[in-house]
């Protein structure tokens, strides 16, 4: 093993390139968002849908938006009432 | 080659010939095997063979449909990715079970009648467990044997089950059974507790993880997927199998954001993408049989090459940890790309296998109308994007620079990673090459512009989630722990049950044992007192009164019967 800080700085060891992959990640919902607003405005994207709701706007994204956030901070308190120490059952 | 011999056959009895050889020809004889196994499929066609009249049980040893063919495939191509990713691995044991355990899955699915299935049922526990002990830690040996024990009684509640069966209906034949009574409730349960049911699954959290690099990757990939088939063959349409699903699909990704572990995380992992599978068993129209069959074949592609780079990984750095990695990218570039190819497939991305397989699942529940259990799956589709989408990637080759450099995984790992990527893209790109193996006529389409562009905004809005809650530290961190699930109820409070019954037990005993001890003793004692020395029973007497007495009862009896004879019968 050779010592970490003898070798190459890579891309994403500056900070300020993850905040340029942050700032990738809005841009990139924002483009997959826009066929909804396109579709409020009658334009090109015709959604195939099987239950009403479907139609809401941008019913996917915020779908998905609102299901992480709240797994993950079910699963916080979850952690409050399961976990024990790593040795638990030895 | 015989005529009509169950493919499995060809592994088993392989198997027997590893311990014979050595180097260069056993690597040779464990990649030959699953091809062999994989030709004799295609050779026989669709059919049935091997009939015999065993007990007046009509045993059909070789059944090939098109359900059956499709698992039967993919154990194949599962197993030749096992065994190259298993090539360095230089124990006899790991080698010799793998073969005996898949051949006996492969065995299983392609069985005709229930009493052969069960025979290699117990033949996947009983030759899978070693894979686990073969980790040599105390552990694993623990862990081992309380899968062990889990995987006998499913056979064992499956016997009963199709004993029950034959009283009832008179046949053995492995079709349609459905839900109806005892009989069938048990094989269900017998099914359920391989496929990791709710409260019926912790074997598979508990044991995977602790089995060696090699042998979690076998272990994934084929018994749960043989119970998924069994199901799919006996029970379509049984309608609690919905809710099943939905539960198995929903609570694992609660305890996979939670655990630290990255393989028991895949474990959990595993046990939601079952879910999916056992949903579409449960609805039961062509589509959603079609659908898991598909889901079956792409997950078993995906989580194996996920389970691969997690043990490229263990291997390398020798712990999974997620507390304990990260920043691995700079070492083991290749890797992380095959992991996030894995990563991007389970989450079900355009152009990956679990975007063409998953759907129609979910398009069979919306043609149904179950709007219930179409939100439940859509809601763990984004929990699937959270713990094997983003976390097993993340913190392992991401996340803070945990400072460990190792060599990139071996040659032989990452020719099977490839073998596995290759098919998790183009199962993505040519869906039509799978849909062709379904059971039933495929009729869906996945690339539709309104499926792929829901499908982009469901998952990239779940990175985005991910990107604000680690931006804003409201991301759990990864933490050395133990997270309580149902198996605490076994490993605590009914290992203490048992313990509290042994010592009553014992106490009881050893109670019965001194009143027992105190009645002997007793007798004894009385005994001594009449008949001990000097004592009445024991005193002795001269013979010259012995012969006195005699002779004077004789005497007596002499005269007695002398006066009685003397009287006339009476007529």
């Amino acid at each position: 093993m050779s010592n970490p800080d003898d070798e190459k700085k890579y891309w994403l060891d500056d900070p300020k390139n993850i905040d340029k992959v942050f700032y990738g990640v809005l841009v990139i919902c924002a483009l997959v968002a826009l066929p909804d607003v396109l579709a409020l405005l009658n334009i090109l994207y015709h959604k195939h849908i099987e239950f009403e709701f479907e139609n809401i706007f941008e019913f996917y994204s915020l779908y998905g938006l609102i299901c992480y956030v709240g797994l993950v901070l079910i699963a916080k308190k979850l952690r409050k009432v399961l976990m024990r120490d790593e040795d638990y059952y030895d | 080659m015989i005529e009509g011999l169950n493919p499995g056959f060809i592994l088993i009895f392989g198997a027997l010939l590893v311990p014979l050889t050595s180097g260069i020809v056993r690597s040779i004889l464990l990649l030959t095997l699953p091809v062999l196994a994989l030709v004799q499929i295609y050779t026989l066609g669709l059919g049935t063979w091997g009939h015999y009249d065993f007990l007046g049980l009509s045993i059909e040893l070789t059944r090939i449909d098109p359900l059956a063919r499709i698992f039967g495939t993919v154990f194949c191509l599962a197993a030749f990715m096992g065994m190259i990713y298993a090539l360095h691995v230089k124990d006899t044991v790991q080698h010799f079970v793998a073969l005996i355990y898949i051949g006996s899955a492969i065995g299983a699915v392609f069985a005709g009648d229930m009493i052969t299935l069960f025979v290699f049922w117990e033949l996947t526990a009983i030759s899978s467990v070693f894979l686990i002990w073969a980790s040599r830690t105390e552990r694993a040996y623990k862990a081992g044997m309380r899968y062990l024990i889990i995987q006998v009684s499913s056979g064992v509640i499956l016997l009963g089950g199709i004993i029950l069966y034959y009283q009832e209906t008179g046949s053995i034949a492995f079709n349609y059974i459905g839900l109806t009574g005892l009989a069938s409730g048990l094989i269900l349960v017998a099914f359920g507790i391989k496929s990791a049911f709710p409260f019926l699954h912790n074997w598979m959290q508990d044991a995977y993880p602790e089995a060696t690099v090699t042998g979690t990757v076998i272990l994934s990939a084929f018994t749960t997927k043989l119970a998924i088939y069994t199901l799919a063959r006996a029970f379509p349409g049984t309608d609690i199998l919905i809710p099943i699903g939905g539960a198995m699909t929903v609570f694992p990704i609660f305890y996979a954001v939670l655990e630290n572990d990255l393989r028991r995380v895949l474990a959990y992992s595993l046990n939601n993408q079952l879910g999916y599978m056992v949903i579409g068993v449960g609805i039961g129209t062509e589509l959603s049989i079609n659908g898991t069959a598909a889901h079956a074949f792409a997950h078993i592609m995906y989580k194996s090459l996920l389970f691969m780079s997690m043990g490229a990984v263990l291997f390398r750095t020798g712990t999974i940890k997620a507390s304990e990695l990260g920043g691995l990218y700079k070492s083991m570039p290749v890797t992380m790309v095959f992991c996030i190819i894995g990563a991007v497939s389970i989450a079900g991305f355009p152009l990956t296998g679990g975007f063409v397989s998953k759907a129609m699942i979910q398009s069979a529940a919306a043609d149904g109308g179950m709007i219930a259990i179409w939100l439940v799956m859509l809601f763990a589709s984004a929990g699937v994007m959270d713990h094997s989408g983003i976390k097993v990637p993340f913190f392992t080759f991401f996340a803070h620079d945990s400072g460990i450099r190792v060599k990139e995984a071996p040659v032989n790992m990452l020719v099977a990673m490839g073998f596995a990527a290759f098919f998790c893209i183009g199962i993505g790109v040519f869906p039509d090459l799978l849909y062709q193996l379904l059971p039933y006529e495929p009729t869906y389409h996945p690339y539709t512009a309104g499926h792929v562009i829901t499908s982009l905004q469901l998952l990239l809005f779940a990175v985005l989630a991910f990107a604000l809650l680690m931006r804003y530290k409201v991301y759990p961190p990864e933490l050395r722990s133990t997270n309580l699930d149902f198996d605490w109820f076994y490993r605590v409070p009914l290992k203490r049950l048992a313990l509290a019954a042994g010592r009553l037990i014992a106490t009881v005993w050893a109670w019965l044992l001194g009143i027992g001890r105190g009645i002997v003793a007793g007798i004894i004692e009385k005994t001594v007192n009449t008949h001990g020395d000097g004592k009445v029973m024991a005193r002795t007497t001269a013979s010259s009164t012995a012969v006195m007495i005699i002779v004077a009862a004789l005497g007596f009896v002499v005269v007695f019967f002398y006066r009685f004879l003397q009287q006339p019968v009476p007529m």
